[in-house]
């Protein structure tokens, strides 16, 4: 019988802070993207309403609102390239360090596993802000093409596409070696010899043992990259330029700029459903099919 | 031979990537000019104004603070869950509460940060708490989203763990609580501390959450920063950073000599 009053205790402390911390709070965001927007404080009307009689007062037109003007489609749009390019620059320049840190002897392994986590427990916003020194227009990248003579004059490269998605690989490349390197490491590397044995050249042996195998891995990394980019605020504001808006700066400025809750409350819930809501279940099938199969 | 030359130049390169912007970023901190990018010569004015602005420093207290208190309380919750998930047959709605323990994983910081925002309004207009933000609710959203962090460190571990230690302990007279703390507890421990030490770095490294849910008096050490660099730079942000740096790297060469001889 105690037994059960703990077991209950632990279940049940974690679950009543989320669902009063997390799941409600996510519950407020779609009443409010469903409220009739108005001016006042705050801005939108109650979803009931009692004066005469009781009204339910909701309305589609915050997503309707959104869906129908390509500003916002757009920059949702422009997130999901930027995640996508980011995401593919990430794996090609992680595989194969991750690769080579699995492939190394214990010792070696050890110290190159430290050097890659030690930036990425460092300050996220201090590594972005590294990149804005670098590519200043006096910064040591311009310095270094104008003494090789490549430019007669410094390049404006700062403050566009190509430096918000230079930032994005920079800090976000940690994430995608880490769960690569989780998998490649209970790798057999009797494979790869064994597939070289079998008369397998170098290419044949990565696209035919090496790549399929590392698919779990590549899959995790390039979620735990795709995901957050899309959502990015920090680094598009302080390496990107006006060339192209994205999905996080759009919802910012819809609720401190603009003060349309509805509306920001309808492109985060819009954000959650279309990006977040997949992987989420997913996982939870992924979850109880494995448990089940253990069982 | 040739491919261990391939091998070495990819890690090379790949440090020298990860590394580089770090290297230049701690070199400027070192120029006596306040202008960052030109040279003037070197010096440690900025380190002398880092510890003298007041501003920082009191941001810096206050990250720390509400870190280590979020990090506590979220390994506690944390723990729990990977403990149920893992060892509880019994959960009620279990796919909800794998739901609830595991987007905040993968949902963007921006849409949390939104929620947790406007949940504190519609609270406080309901009962009358928290009549202002501050310190009280950037704690409250960091251990919401940290909890995730721990509770997936703990599960991995609790289902590589050996569950016969726990049965043959049973077996030998103890009960389900003493196994907990005098077993299970004790065995999982490293990666209780890992939990705590990540969800820790998440909660200091927050900008996002803690932006929508600062008031009054709570600008964490990110927010400070954020206001400095957003449009310019700024030296003794660089003063910042290469401290940060060194620390880091002192912890990462003790974690691994801790790590060593822990294997030997």
């Amino acid at each position: 019988m105690k037994n059960k009053l703990f077991e209950k205790y632990f279940v049940f402390s974690p679950y009543f802070w989320l669902v009063l911390f997390f799941f409600i709070p996510l519950a407020i965001i779609f009443k409010i993207s469903i409220s009739v927007s108005e001016w006042g404080m705050p801005p939108y009307q109650d979803i009931f309403l009692f004066d005469n009689g009781f009204k339910i007062n909701t309305t589609f037109e915050n997503y309707v609102y959104i869906f129908s003007d390509y500003y916002y489609i757009g920059s949702f749009v422009n997130s999901l390239i930027l995640a996508l390019i980011s995401t593919f620059f990430c794996l090609l320049i992680g595989f194969p360090l991750a690769f080579y840190i699995a492939t190394s002897n214990i010792r070696l392994r050890n110290i190159l596993l430290v050097l890659v986590v030690i930036p990425f427990w460092s300050s996220f916003l201090l590594r972005v802000y590294a990149w804005k020194i670098i590519l200043q227009n006096n910064g040591i990248l311009n310095v270094i093409l104008l003494n090789l003579g490549i430019t007669s004059e410094p390049l404006q490269l700062l403050y566009n596409q190509y430096a918000v998605i230079m930032g994005i690989v920079y800090t976000y490349l940690p994430l995608m070696i880490l769960p690569l390197y989780g998998y490649l490491n209970k790798f057999d590397l009797n494979l790869i010899e064994a597939s070289k044995d079998l008369g397998l050249n170098r290419t044949k042996t990565f696209f035919k043992v090496i790549l399929p195998l590392s698919v779990p891995g590549i899959v995790a990394g390039s979620l735990l990259v795709f995901i957050p980019v899309v959502g990015e605020f920090i680094i598009p504001e302080m390496l990107g330029g006006s060339d192209r808006l994205y999905y996080g700066k759009i919802l910012w400025e819809e609720f401190f700029v603009n003060r349309n809750w509805p509306g920001a409350s309808a492109l985060a819930f819009s954000g959650i459903i279309i990006l977040v809501l997949p992987i989420v279940i997913f996982q939870i099938l992924y979850s109880r099919w494995s448990q089940k199969n253990e069982i | 031979m040739k491919s261990s030359l391939i091998k070495s130049t990819v890690i090379f390169l790949g440090l020298f990537f990860l590394y580089f912007p770090i290297l230049v970023l701690i070199f400027y901190s070192f120029n006596e000019n306040k202008r960052v990018m030109v040279w003037k010569g070197f010096s440690l004015r900025w380190y002398n104004e880092l510890f003298n602005n007041e501003q920082i420093i009191e941001a810096f207290i206050i990250s720390i603070k509400i870190a280590a208190l979020s990090a506590t309380f979220a390994t506690i919750l944390g723990v729990m869950i990977g403990y149920s998930l893992v060892r509880i047959r019994k959960i009620p709605f279990k796919s909800f509460y794998i739901f609830l323990s595991s987007t905040p994983l993968v949902l963007p910081e921006l849409i949390l940060g939104l929620s947790m925002l406007l949940f504190f309004i519609s609270l406080n207009n309901v009962i009358g708490f928290p009549s202002s933000r501050g310190q009280l609710t950037i704690f409250i959203s960091h251990v919401t989203f940290c909890i995730a962090f721990v509770a997936i460190i703990i599960q991995a571990r609790l289902t590589d763990f050996n569950k016969n230690i726990e049965e043959a302990a049973m077996d030998l007279g103890y009960n389900y609580t003493k196994v907990l703390y005098k077993i299970t507890l004790p065995i999982i421990l490293p990666s209780i501390i890992a939990g705590w030490l990540l969800a820790f770095t998440i909660s200091l490294d927050d900008l996002v959450v803690a932006s929508f849910t600062t008031g009054p008096g709570a600008n964490t050490l990110p927010i400070v920063v954020f206001s400095k660099v957003r449009l310019g730079l700024s030296p003794e942000v660089n003063a910042l950073s290469a401290i940060l740096m060194f620390a880091l790297i002192i912890i990462g060469l003790f974690y691994f000599y801790y790590n060593k001889k822990f294997k030997h």
